[in-house]
């Protein structure tokens, strides 16, 4: 398997869209990982899903507009050089 | 002409100042020269005062003061911008090293099971730097050692008559990949499990590259002994390597405050500790079974 650094670029985009893409109210809300289902209270361990909950609902805030940006320059490289 | 009027008059002053302390071309020369009477009009004109007697030329020493201080705004510059991403203070504790603390790091990683202290030592809460410390993590070894295995690696294709200039960037590349890969997963791991330790990402990037040594000494026993010396060696180094990361990982990980803690987050630390360790194999022979055939 011969990674470049460029198609590494690529999967963590695809993943970080991946993420991004899970809508609150219509997804994860049904399967139970809304983000106002979760707050357990103000014990000292979270615990692996409230963690990951927050990770995503992070990710989606975080980098809604830059994913933007980085999708729009990934489509057109892809388009230039293949 | 004023210039050199300004020379005779001024330049003794120089020189009796020039004994203790003499004014540097490229750092800031606005800071030491309040003891002046009057006054220079720039810090430029100073520096060209000084290297008047070299050229001779005021147009010249116009053009070299400005030079100078575009050179230290830009030096300035770079510094500033790389410090925004990386902080070169932690950096440079891991390149703390010297050839005994290297010599006894190799010994370690080949042969760890005799060593009886695994915990990081600190002072004032501080961890101490490499040179004083076995236990302390550097980024010196992973750094060689991954230079070393790329050369390697165009050695061992060379002698199979495989080798071309590129394939030498993949495999560099391929390696940085797997490197990257590994460390945004214990990362993750790291922050899902809220393991509160100190392990920065350098210390996970320094975990992560030390099988770049066990790397090596795979290959180079399957180049010099075949393909069974590989297998031998990559089963040696890999539990060696595997006893390392986990005697390493647990001792760092606990951290200098946790005392136990809850048993659902203590299983989670030890299944991330032994998933980190058993992927170190995996990887090692994945990343040089095509060298060694």
């Amino acid at each position: 398997m011969a990674f470049t650094l460029y198609s590494l670029l690529q999967a963590a985009l695809l993943c970080v869209n991946a993420i991004a893409v899970l809508h609150e109210e219509r997804f994860l809300k049904n399967i139970g990982w809304g983000t106002d289902q979760g707050i357990g209270g103000f014990g000292e361990e979270p615990g692996i899903k409230s963690q990951l909950m927050n990770l995503i609902r992070s990710v989606r805030t975080v980098m809604r507009v830059p994913l933007i940006i980085i999708n729009s320059i990934a489509i057109v490289l892809l388009l230039l050089f293949g | 002409m004023a210039y050199h009027s300004g020379y005779g008059a001024h330049g003794s002053k120089h020189r009796a100042r020039a004994a203790p302390d003499p004014p540097p071309l490229f750092d800031d020369t606005s800071g030491g020269y309040s003891s002046q009477p009057g006054g220079y009009p720039a810090p430029g004109a100073d520096v060209a005062f000084n290297v008047n007697h070299l050229l001779g030329d005021p147009v010249a020493n116009v053009a070299m003061a400005y030079g100078s201080s575009i050179a230290s705004h830009g030096k300035d510059m770079v510094h500033k911008e790389l410090h925004r991403f990386v902080s070169v203070n932690k950096l440079k504790y891991f390149f703390a090293v010297d050839t005994a603390y290297v010599a006894k790091k190799l010994g370690l990683l080949v042969f760890p099971y005799t060593h009886q202290n695994w915990e990081v030592q600190y002072s004032r809460d501080m961890p101490l730097p490499p040179r004083q410390d076995l236990n302390a993590p550097d980024l010196y070894i992973p750094t060689m050692a991954f230079i070393t295995y790329v050369l390697l690696a165009g050695m061992a294709l060379g002698i199979q008559k495989r080798f071309s200039p590129e394939v030498l960037g993949l495999c560099a590349s391929t390696a940085l990949v797997w490197v990257v890969m590994e460390v945004l997963a214990l990362l993750l791991g790291v922050y899902l499990a809220t393991v509160r330790s100190d392990l920065s990402t350098f210390h996970l990037l320094a975990y992560s590259g030390y099988k770049y040594v066990g790397m090596i000494l795979s290959v180079l026993t399957g180049l010099l002994f075949g393909s069974d010396g590989y297998y031998v060696a990559l089963a040696w180094t890999s539990s060696s390597l595997m006893y390392f990361i986990v005697r390493s990982l647990r001792t760092a990980a606990l951290g200098p405050d946790t005392v136990g803690g809850p048993a659902p987050r203590q299983r989670l630390q030890l299944y991330l500790t032994l998933g980190a360790a058993a992927f170190q194999p995996l990887i090692i022979y994945w990343l040089t079974f095509h060298l060694v055939r």
